[in-house]
């Protein structure tokens, strides 16, 4: 059966928000919980030693913990909190970053990539191997027809490298040094009175016909639509995909990961509606199409 | 510090040379680099030609094959590398480990340097580079501050080039998406960002309309200056204000801090435009020339000259110019 996860928190929560949020996953059927700060370098509501003491927590629930790293590395203060993840050796590091493969690789520590790493062929896959890499992520621009071969191409080279699948959540797709969210209040960013605490799932930005382009959230770009593949996870068994991502949201999480556990179990799904922020669906990049498109009807 | 121009095609390629281009760019005629634009580019004739040229003129020449190979591309890819290093060029812009991998152990006495999408912002991401595929020099994303870049090169184990002049990303180089979520096409899958023939025009009775695969990027009213619209450049909606809310459509110019990245000890200064003509890159590469050798002639008295800017500021989107990410407060 494939394994789920819940992706790292992509926006910014208060700190009793995020140790109210875990609390609940510890019960949720996910394997995995990915812990850490990866969008902004000045949202510090939890220390690093917060988020260790969060990852023991869960996993003296039975969680797999895996701490994940800032994606856009910065200044030497970002890296000095990288290597709080990156030097320690309880739990695995998720590297957004190539500064964090260097620092994991330096100190032996096994690592996954992230969905912002650029792995795009078991070329890529093969030299990190040799380095301490335990599974990957796909990037989440590629689609199932990409992910097949590199699947089997790995399974031709011998090499088991448990692919995971980001498959429901607002896609990350940019980030900048600029924080589009001070933009919007016309504050400097060092100076951006944590505004993204008041936009617990980002900010929508609309095209002038109102069509939901992206999502804000301080200095990355997300999807305006919210991709779902629950309906592809029979292929993605098929494939061979070994976890199947979720990214938190702040409401409605709960509902959506039953249905996850149901599907990947062969049940049928809840049908009752979700209560979730309103968004539409999409599913084109899993099609190789434009990802703001819906495939699947 | 190097002076890098681009080009697009043979004339071009030619034209940056004769105004005084210490190291040109250029890339294959296909989605193997990161401008895959209709009618640009070089096939194997052409490129081998302007090898010669610019080598003839005591001028430096680098191939990029700077976007990401799938797993069916991989071999298309390869070929592409083995077909630069035929040619005799001087070095490799690559982004894909992978590629960077097969083009250290095929090609080892052809220097690589580590494109713009290979989304190095540390010196620790220099050193993984370094250390895996030995690549002599670094091109930085647009991202940094100039104390932020004064950190990198501090410390950095490889040569760096930045970004000088030229279109502006915003988003850190190598990991943007928005272009793929958008039409079918992205910097990384094939070298395309709001691909032209995703591009629609339309004349409409609210204004000229801009269109990206259907998605309305700009509406532009009479006498407004319209753009081509870059998804990252239009104006958008957000709480019911509408705005440039990611970026302007304006230019990078860094000619003001040369000095600056002189000190840094920055190795070379790169213009972006591949897909500009040869009149523009004439302008562009003579004007820079004629900055680098002022600093080097007068190092701690260089100011940039009114004419100079006034040349840059002409060939900008929109005749606007920003230094970007370099000057903190842009953030």
């Amino acid at each position: 059966m494939m394994k789920l996860s819940l992706g790292p928190i992509l926006w910014f929560w208060s700190k009793q928000s995020v140790f109210d949020f875990y609390a609940q996953a510890a019960e949720w059927p996910v394997e995995t919980i990915y812990l850490g700060e990866v969008v902004c370098s000045r949202r510090r509501e939890l220390k690093p030693d917060d988020w260790l003491e969060l990852a023991r927590d869960l996993k003296a629930c039975g969680k797999n913990v895996v701490l994940s790293t800032l994606t856009l590395i910065e200044s030497e203060a970002d890296l000095r909190r990288l290597r709080r993840f990156c030097e320690q050796d309880e739990f695995l590091v998720e590297a957004n970053d190539q500064s964090a493969l260097q620092v994991a690789i330096r100190n032996k520590i096994p690592f996954i990539t992230g969905p912002s790493m650029n792995i795009y062929n078991v070329a890529t896959l093969k030299i990190l191997a040799r380095q301490g890499l335990r599974g990957w992520n796909l990037p989440v621009e590629l689609g199932k027809e990409a992910l097949g071969q590199l699947i089997s191409e790995l399974k031709q080279e011998g090499l088991d490298l448990p692919a995971e699948v980001f498959s429901w959540g607002f896609l990350p797709l940019a980030w900048s040094s600029r924080c589009f969210t001070a933009r919007h209040y016309n504050l400097p960013k060092d100076n951006c009175e944590f505004r993204c605490l008041e936009h617990p799932d980002g900010m929508e930005l609309r095209s002038r016909e109102s069509q939901e382009l992206f999502r804000l959230n301080g200095i990355s770009t997300l999807s305006g639509a919210r991709y779902d593949l629950m309906r592809e996870l029979p292929d993605m068994e098929r494939m061979g995909v070994s976890t199947v991502r979720l990214s938190p949201e702040h409401q409605g999480m709960e509902a959506v990961i039953k249905r996850f556990d149901q599907v990947r179990r062969g049940e049928s799904p809840d049908t009752d509606p979700l209560q979730l922020v309103e968004a539409p669906p999409c599913d084109g990049y899993w099609y190789g199409r434009p990802g703001m498109d819906q495939v699947r009807t | 510090m190097e002076l890098v121009c681009p080009a697009g095609s043979l004339p071009a390629l030619k034209t940056a040379v004769d105004n005084g281009a210490d190291a040109v760019y250029f890339g294959f005629r296909d989605s193997t680099n990161a401008r895959q634009f209709a009618g640009l580019n070089f096939n194997d004739k052409r490129a081998a030609e302007g090898v010669e040229y610019a080598h003839a003129r005591g001028s430096r020449v680098f191939c990029a094959i700077n976007t990401y190979p799938q797993p069916d591309g991989w071999e298309q890819w390869k070929g592409a590398v083995d077909r630069a290093a035929g040619m005799g060029v001087d070095a490799i812009i690559l982004a894909d480990m992978g590629l960077l991998d097969y083009a250290a152990n095929k090609h080892p006495h052809i220097p690589r340097h580590l494109s713009v999408q290979g989304s190095a912002t540390s010196h620790e991401a220099l050193s993984f580079y370094k250390d895996n595929f030995d690549i002599r020099r670094a091109v930085l994303p647009r991202v940094l501050s100039l104390d932020q870049v004064r950190g990198v090169a501090k410390h950095s184990p490889v040569e760096l080039e930045v970004f000088a002049f030229g279109s502006l990303c915003i988003m850190a180089e190598g990991r943007c998406y928005l272009s793929s979520y958008l039409t079918d096409e992205s910097p990384n899958t094939r070298g395309a960002c709001s691909p032209a023939k995703a591009v629609r025009w339309q004349e409409t009775p609210q204004g000229l309309e801009s269109r990206l695969n259907d998605v309305l990027i700009d509406r532009y009213g009479p006498g407004e200056n319209a753009g081509y619209p870059t998804l990252c450049k239009g104006r958008f909606e957000v709480q019911g204000s509408v705005y440039h809310a990611i970026e302007e459509p304006v230019s990078l110019n860094t000619m003001d801090l040369l000095p600056e990245l002189q000190e840094l000890g920055i190795s070379a200064v790169k213009i972006e435009g591949r897909q500009r003509s040869p009149a523009y890159i004439a302008d562009v590469a003579r004007t820079w020339r004629q900055a680098l050798d002022e600093l080097g002639a007068h190092p701690g008295a260089f100011q940039v000259e009114p004419e100079w800017r006034n040349t840059l500021s002409g060939l900008s989107e929109g005749g606007l110019t920003t230094i970007g990410a370099y000057h903190r407060k842009w953030k």
